[in-house]
C-alpha cells in the first residue's frame, strides 16, 4: 500500500526529523519515497508539517491532501488534519500536551504520551522518536532494525551512546500501540 | 548504485559541483537558500570560489565575468531575484556566454509569497530581458530529473555558448526524494578559444561583448542568434508522454503541475475515462509538433494546460495546435497549488459527463 | 637608419580612438596601457570597459577585455579574477558608470578587497548621452538635466569617490590624480602603475580616480577645459593619496 503520512506540530518538535528518517528508511527497504515540508517565513516557533509518501509504486506527487496517517504533535495539528485523514486511517495524538480525543469514529486513533516518556528517559529530544516507534508499531511501514542501522550510521564516536537512548525511545513508542 | 535521499536545492548545487561547476555567484532569497549555503561549503572542497554577492544584478554580472574568462559558472534566485538578473541574462545571452540560472519559481507577481509558483514562464520562455534572445529552459518535474538536468544543462551552454535556466519551484527545491547519480551523455564540446584568460602574447586579444553600435552589424549578430536558435529547436527538444494511448483528455503541463495531473489521469482512469498527460521538459524550445501529434489523435477531445499561474504556458499550447482541438486551462496563481480533484472536475466538465 | 624615439604603446591596438578633440581619455588610455606593458601584464591582463564615453575602451586595449552592462564592471571583475586569481583584472569606468547606477558594485568590491583596479575617469558630467548631470557634477555647473546649473537643494553636493572608498577596509589603495600637465601625468602614470603593481602583490582593492576633462559637454575649448578642471574640480575633488594599506606605508 501506499502511505501517505502527515507529520505535525510546534517547530523545535523534531516534526521533521521524523519526516525524513521514516523516508530514508523506506528508501533503505526499496521503496519510493517523498518528504515535502511546509515552510514558512518564520524560522523558529510557530506551526511545521512535513508530508510523506512511501510506496512500493512509483510516487505520482509528493503532495499529501487526504493522509492514510496522521501524526499530530499538538493541538493544532490535529484540529487541522484530523478532518483530512481518509477513512479507515490512523491518528497518532502526543497526549503529553493535546488533552483532546480525535472525533472521528470511522478511523483508528491511538494515544502516545512521547514527552512523559522521553523524560523518564532523561532526555526530551527524544519524544519524537517515541511517537516514531509508536507509527512504525503500528503502521509495520519498515522494519525497526532498518531504523537501528541508521542510528548506528548517524551516532558514532562520543556520540555513540546516543543510539542505545533512541532505540529505547523507539521500543517505549511501540509500546503505546 | 545505492539511492541517496537529497533536497532538492541541495541536490541541484551537488549536482552542478559534479558537472565541473567550481564557481557560483548569488544573493539569498527564498525558497533557494539552500543552494548558495550548499555551494558555501561545497565550493572550497572542489577548490572553487563561492560569493554571496551584493545584489542580484551584481550576481549574474559576475557570472557573465567568469563565464566570458572561460569557466563552467552557476547562479540562482527565485522569482523577483530572477527580474533583477534579467539585465545580466540578456548581456549574456548576446555575448553569447554558457552559464547555468536556477530560478526556484515563488508566488508573484512583485514580493509576491514564498510559496510554489509557475508564473514566470513567460520571462524565461520569451527572454525577461530586453532584445531578440532565448535561453533554454529545463523543467523538471522530480529531483532525480533535476540533477540528470542540471548536469547537461551546463553541456548544453557550453555547445550552444547560450544561457540555460533551469525552471524550478519552492516545491522542488524544499522536497526530498530518493535519487541516483547519473551523468549525462557525453558530447563532444567546443574548445572555449574566445575566453578572455589573457592572451599570452600568442593570440589577438578576445573582446566579450554585446555591443554592435552598426545596426548591420547588429542584424547580423540577431541573425547568427537566430541561426543558433534553430539548431537548438533542432537539437535540444524533449518531452515524455505517459497515460492512456487513446486518450479522451490530453493533459499539457510541466514540473510540479505535471505531477498533479498525472494523480488528476489515475483518477479519471477509475472513472472510466481515458487521459494522457503531455509533459514537456524543455519549456524552450517547445516541443509543439509532439504535442500536436498527441492532440491529433482522433480519440482527443480537448487538451486542458494545468499550471501554477494564470495561464502562461497556455499560449504555447495554443500556438502549437492553432485551433485544430479546443484548449482549457486549469490553474491557481500566487503560490497555490492546484488539486487532482479539481482537474478531473474540469475535465469531466468538459466532456459533459 | 633612423632611431625610434617613441613608439605607442603595445598595451594599445592600431584601432583609431573615437574620443572628441582635447578629451583626456587619450592621455589616461596610454597610461594604463604602459603601465601594463611595463610591467610586463598585457599578456595576462584583462580589462573591463564601461558603458559611457569608453564603452568602446575594448577595442582599444591589446590585452583580452569584456564589456560590461552600465555600472557592473566591477562585479564583472570579481567572476573574472575569482576564477582566474593569476590575471591582472582592471575596470575602466567613468563617473555615471561608476558613482551613480554602479555604486553598489564599487563598494562592495572594495568592501571584500577584491584584487582588481580601478581607473575611474571623473569629469562630473555623462560625456556619451550628451551632458546630462553626473554624482559629480559641481554645484552650480551646468548640465542638459541641470539646465540652471546643479542645485545642492535638489540634488545636494557632489559625492567624493576617493574619500568614500578609503573608508573601507579593503581599499589598499585610492589616489586622485589628474592630467592637467606633464607632471602630473607622470604622477598619474605612477600612481596607476603602483596600483597594478599592488595587484600583483594580493594587496587588495586598489583605486585611481584621474580628473578629466569634457570639453564637448563643458562647452569650452580643451585648454579651456583645463584651465576650468584645475580651478574648479580641484578645489572640490583635492589630488592625493587618501588610502595606502599596504606594509611599506606603514
Amino acid at each position: 500500500m501506499t502511505h501517505e503520512i502527515i507529520i505535525s506540530g510546534f517547530g523545535g518538535q523534531g516534526v521533521m526529523a521524523i519526516g525524513k528518517t521514516l523516508a530514508e528508511a523506506g528508501m533503505k527497504e526499496g521503496m519510493d519515497v517523498s518528504w515535502l515540508p511546509s515552510y514558512g517565513p518564520e524560522m523558529r516557533g510557530g506551526t511545521a508539517n512535513c508530508s510523506v509518501v512511501l510506496s512500493r509504486d512509483p510516487i505520482i506527487t509528493p503532495l499529501v491532501q487526504y493522509p492514510t496517517e496522521l501524526i499530530a504533535m499538538n493541538k493544532p495539528s490535529l484540529i487541522k488534519f484530523e478532518p483530512a485523514v481518509v477513512k479507515g486511517g490512523l491518528i497518532l495524538v502526543n497526549s503529553s500536551i493535546v488533552e483532546i480525543k480525535a472525533e472521528r469514529t470511522d478511523v483508528r486513533a491511538a494515544y502516545v504520551p512521547c514527552i512523559d516518556i522521553a523524560d523518564e528517559l532523561g532526555n526530551l529530544k527524544v519524544a519524537n522518536m517515541v511517537m516514531l516507534g509508536a507509527y512504525i508499531e503500528a503502521t509495520k511501514v519498515v522494519a525497526f532494525d532498518t531504523i537501528h542501522e541508521m542510528l548506528a550510521h548517524i551516532f558514532t564516536g562520543p556520540k555513540a551512546a546516543l543510539v542505545e537512548l533512541n532505540i529505547e525511545a523507539l521500543k517505549r513508542g511501540a509500546a503505546c500501540i | 548504485m545505492a539511492k541517496e535521499l537529497w533536497k532538492g536545492n541541495e541536490a541541484i548545487a551537488e549536482a552542478a559541483v559534479k558537472a565541473g561547476c567550481k564557481f557560483f555567484f548569488g544573493y539569498p532569497i527564498t525558497p533557494q537558500n539552500e543552494i548558495p549555503e550548499y555551494f558555501s561549503k561545497r565550493l572550497p572542497e572542489v577548490g572553487g570560489c563561492f560569493i554571496q554577492a551584493e545584489s542580484e544584478i551584481a550576481a549574474i554580472n559576475m557570472v557573465y565575468g567568469a563565464a566570458g574568462a572561460g569557466s563552467r559558472v552557476m547562479t540562482s534566485s527565485s522569482s523577483p531575484g530572477i527580474s533583477l538578473k534579467q539585465e545580466g541574462i540578456t548581456y549574456i545571452a548576446c555575448a553569447e556566454l554558457p552559464a547555468v540560472i536556477v530560478n526556484m519559481m515563488r508566488g508573484g507577481p512583485g514580493l509576491g509569497n514564498i510559496a510554489p509558483s509557475q508564473a514566470d514562464y513567460y520571462q524565461a520562455t520569451r527572454g525577461g530581458g530586453n532584445g531578440d534572445y532565448r535561453t533554454v529552459v529545463l523543467a523538471p518535474a522530480t529531483i532525480q530529473e533535476a540533477t540528470d538536468l542540471v548536469q547537461e544543462a551546463f553541456d548544453i551552454a557550453d555547445m550552444y555558448r547560450i544561457p540555460v535556466v533551469v525552471l524550478a519551484d519552492g516545491m522542488i527545491g524544499q522536497m526530498m526524494e530518493a535519487i541516483e547519480w547519473r551523468t549525462p551523455k557525453k558530447r563532444e564540446l567546443p574548445k572555449k578559444s574566445w575566453a578572455t584568460d589573457g592572451t599570452n602574447g600568442v593570440r589577438p586579444h578576445n573582446i566579450i561583448n554585446s555591443l554592435f553600435i552598426d545596426a548591420g552589424d547588429c542584424t547580423v549578430q540577431n541573425r547568427k542568434l537566430a541561426k543558433k536558435y534553430q539548431l537548438i529547436e533542432q537539437n535540444e527538444l524533449r518531452y515524455e508522454i505517459t497515460g492512456e494511448a487513446e486518450p479522451e483528455i490530453v493533459f499539457a503541463a510541466y514540473g510540479t503541475t505535471s505531477r498533479i495531473a498525472r494523480a488528476a489521469c489515475m483518477r479519471l482512469k477509475e472513472r472510466g475515462i481515458k487521459a494522457s498527460l503531455f509533459r514537456p521538459i524543455t519549456l524552450w524550445p517547445y516541443p509543439s509538433e509532439a504535442l500536436k501529434a498527441e492532440a491529433m489523435k482522433p480519440s482527443v477531445k480537448a487538451v486542458i494546460t494545468v499550471e501554477m499561474s494564470m495561464g502562461q504556458m497556455v499560449d504555447d499550447v495554443r500556438i502549437a495546435l492553432q485551433g485544430a482541438k479546443p484548449v482549457f486551462f486549469v490553474g491557481t496563481g500566487g503560490g497555490t497549488i492546484p488539486v487532482p480533484q479539481e482537474i478531473e472536475e474540469e475535465a469531466m466538465r468538459i466532456l459533459g459527463r | 637608419m633612423m632611431k625610434t624615439v617613441y613608439q605607442k604603446s603595445k598595451g594599445l591596438t592600431d584601432a583609431e580612438l573615437h574620443y572628441c578633440p582635447g578629451c583626456t581619455h587619450g592621455i589616461i588610455h596610454k597610461l594604463v596601457a604602459e603601465s601594463l606593458e611595463e610591467l610586463g601584464l598585457i599578456g595576462t591582463s584583462v580589462g573591463i570597459a564601461p558603458v559611457g564615453c569608453s564603452v568602446f575602451a575594448y577595442n582599444y586595449f591589446a590585452c583580452d577585455m569584456q564589456e560590461a552592462a552600465h555600472g557592473r564592471a566591477p562585479a564583472v571583475a570579481t567572476g573574472i579574477k575569482r576564477t582566474h586569481p593569476e590575471l591582472t583584472v582592471f575596470t575602466y569606468q567613468g563617473d555615471g558608470d561608476l558613482a551613480a547606477i554602479g555604486t553598489a558594485e564599487i563598494v562592495h568590491a572594495a568592501m571584500r578587497g577584491e584584487k582588481i583596479t580601478t581607473v575611474f575617469v571623473n569629469n562630473a558630467i555623462y560625456g556619451m548621452t550628451g551632458g546630462q548631470m553626473a554624482p559629480t557634477t559641481l554645484v552650480g555647473q551646468r548640465a542638459t538635466t541641470a539646465p540652471f546649473g546643479r542645485q545642492k537643494e535638489h540634488y545636494g553636493s557632489p559625492i567624493r569617490m576617493c574619500e568614500l572608498l578609503s573608508t573601507i577596509d579593503g581599499t589598499a589603495y585610492a589616489e586622485r590624480v589628474t592630467v592637467t600637465d606633464v607632471p602630473n601625468i607622470v604622477k598619474a602614470k605612477k600612481a596607476i602603475k603602483k596600483a597594478f603593481t599592488l595587484q600583483q602583490q594580493g594587496a587588495g582593492f586598489t583605486f585611481v580616480e584621474v580628473l578629466s576633462t569634457c570639453p564637448t559637454n563643458w562647452g569650452l575649448s580643451p585648454l579651456k577645459a583645463i584651465d576650468w578642471l584645475k580651478a574648479n574640480m580641484i578645489p572640490y575633488f583635492p589630488l592625493g593619496v587618501y588610502a595606502d594599506r599596504t606594509e611599506e606605508a606603514r
